[in-house]
């Protein structure tokens, strides 16, 4: 699942994969803005099949948060 | 001593040439850019032929990410841009400043995109509709985003004049040069509507072409029925002369004259004596302070339907009363109609034809129409030295633009 999160974040921010570190920081090393982000919530949803309420999603820092995030989501499932 | 606007960069995106060089060789060599819609399936649809700009890769010109926050006509803007700012020799430096402005016309904006994420609206829901759907779609972010890449300060318009609206922007960026309020104006237009619901629309209006591709763009022949969509655009640098100057800028054409109205009869149909179009005309000639005989090329409007293309001939007579006007093309039999962006297309193929000294043809022209009785160049062009150059631009809502250009002297 890392991985492919990773690979999510890496199309949707025009990055290269090995960018994308676990403690990267989505707007101070990654360089996304508002809308990246609601965008990359968006894909994660369809993609993993969950629903992220927009509160929880702007606490999302960094690709550790939202991998931490989806997997226990898709638990609870 | 009145203060002049000079062009000093060029860069287009066309169906005929993703650069000048290749725009100008298939204009004066009558190739055609016309082919059977591409981007969507166009079973059903009443006219299935455009002209779609093609290798077009946005990652040429900006980086990945970008590449995905932008719809089509923003990218064909930035691309286009790009490549009159290097033209015109421009450091950033330069363009980081109140004095520069960026001037567009635009006549739909994203379409493409904003389609799209209507389909998502109504198949999931209001949730999944992309927060780039707005940025993507509105006609104005083209210009914004130039402003963005540029770090122009100045005034930022764009004009939606429909099928005017890269004229307009032309002309008025030209005036505020006259007055002051620019020394510098990225100007120009873009458009990308080859797409399902835009081919619909005009459809119903019957306003586009049936024929196959190789026929289908004729301005002016007698069999002509109706315009070609395409996409594309084209963006110019204008200039202060005394700013161009100082920095040894390559002068292209100074633009001399620019005139504007409304036919105000019908909310598409011209005017039927070409009121409108010969009041553009009329006004363009007197702020370039010429005459009307004086003018040896007219890029038309041109657009192949059969109603605009006998007003367009009726208003150039009138205008030019007992002179024989002069040679006429259009080039859209070549690079079909790209709206919004079709005016700034033209006005480099204007340009290029004076810097050039040949007139680019009227292709696709077979059966001449009694109607349409003035001399289209047919077919191929022709040498000839072009020192004034005259472009129409007309569009639905009645809008009228045209621009009067000068092979640069000092």
């Amino acid at each position: 699942m890392e991985e492919k999160v990773k690979e999510i974040i890496a199309e949707q921010l025009g990055l290269e994969l090995e960018e994308i570190k676990l403690d990267s920081r989505f707007v101070e090393d990654l360089g996304a803005d508002s809308l990246d982000l609601v965008d990359l919530v968006m894909k994660l949803e369809d993609e993993f099949e969950v629903s992220i309420d927009d509160e929880k999603a702007s606490n999302l820092r960094t690709v550790k948060d939202a991998l931490n995030f989806i997997e226990k989501l898709s638990r609870a499932v | 001593m009145r203060r002049r606007a000079v062009v000093t960069g060029l860069g287009v995106i066309s169906p005929v040439g993703n650069n000048v060089d290749d725009f100008w060789n298939n204009i004066v060599s009558g190739v055609s850019g016309i082919d059977w819609v591409k981007a969507f399936e166009s079973d059903g649809y009443p006219s299935r032929v455009a002209g779609e700009v093609k290798n077009f890769d946005p990652t040429a010109y900006m980086d990945r990410k970008e590449a995905r926050r932008t719809s089509r006509f923003i990218q064909f803007a930035v691309a286009s841009s790009g490549d009159a700012v290097a033209d015109s020799r421009l450091s950033e430096d330069l363009l980081r400043s109140e004095k520069v402005a960026v001037i567009y016309g635009v006549g739909m904006g994203g379409m493409d995109f904003l389609e799209a994420q209507h389909c998502v609206l109504l198949e999931k829901g209001p949730q999944r509709v992309s927060p780039f759907m707005i940025p993507m779609s509105i006609p104005n972010m083209a210009a914004g985003t130039l402003a963005v890449k540029y770090g122009c300060t100045g005034k930022n318009l764009t004009i939606v004049t429909a099928c005017a609206a890269s004229t307009n922007a032309i002309g008025e960026a030209m005036k505020m040069i006259r007055n002051g309020e620019a020394d510098l104006v990225i100007s120009g237009g873009s458009e990308s509507t080859v797409t399902p619901l835009s081919f619909a629309g005009f459809g119903s209006m019957t306003a586009l072409s049936k024929s196959p591709p190789e026929k289908a763009s004729r301005p002016f022949d007698k069999n002509r029925d109706g315009f070609v969509i395409a996409e594309g655009s084209a963006t110019l640098i204008i200039e202060e002369l005394e700013h161009a100057k100082k920095r040894n800028a390559p002068i292209y054409a100074e633009i001399l004259g620019y005139g504007t109205s409304d036919d105000a009869t019908h909310i598409t149909a011209p005017d039927t004596n070409g009121r409108g179009a010969i009041a553009s005309m009329r006004s363009a000639l007197e702020d370039a302070d010429i005459e009307a005989g004086m003018v040896d090329y007219i890029n038309a409007h041109g657009t192949s339907t059969p109603l605009n293309d006998v007003v367009e001939t009726r208003a150039i007579k009138t205008v030019f009363g007992k002179e024989t006007p002069p040679s006429i093309s259009s080039t859209k039999s070549m690079h079909g109609h790209a709206l919004g962006a079709a005016g700034a297309i033209e006005a480099v193929a204007t340009i290029l034809a004076m810097n050039n000294g040949w007139v680019p043809p009227t292709i696709n022209y077979e059966t001449p129409d009694p109607e349409c009785d003035l001399n289209y160049t047919p077919n191929k062009a022709i040498k000839k030295s072009i020192n004034y150059a005259l472009s129409n631009s007309f569009g639905f809502g009645g809008h009228n633009a045209t621009l009067i250009f000068r092979n640069f002297a000092e």
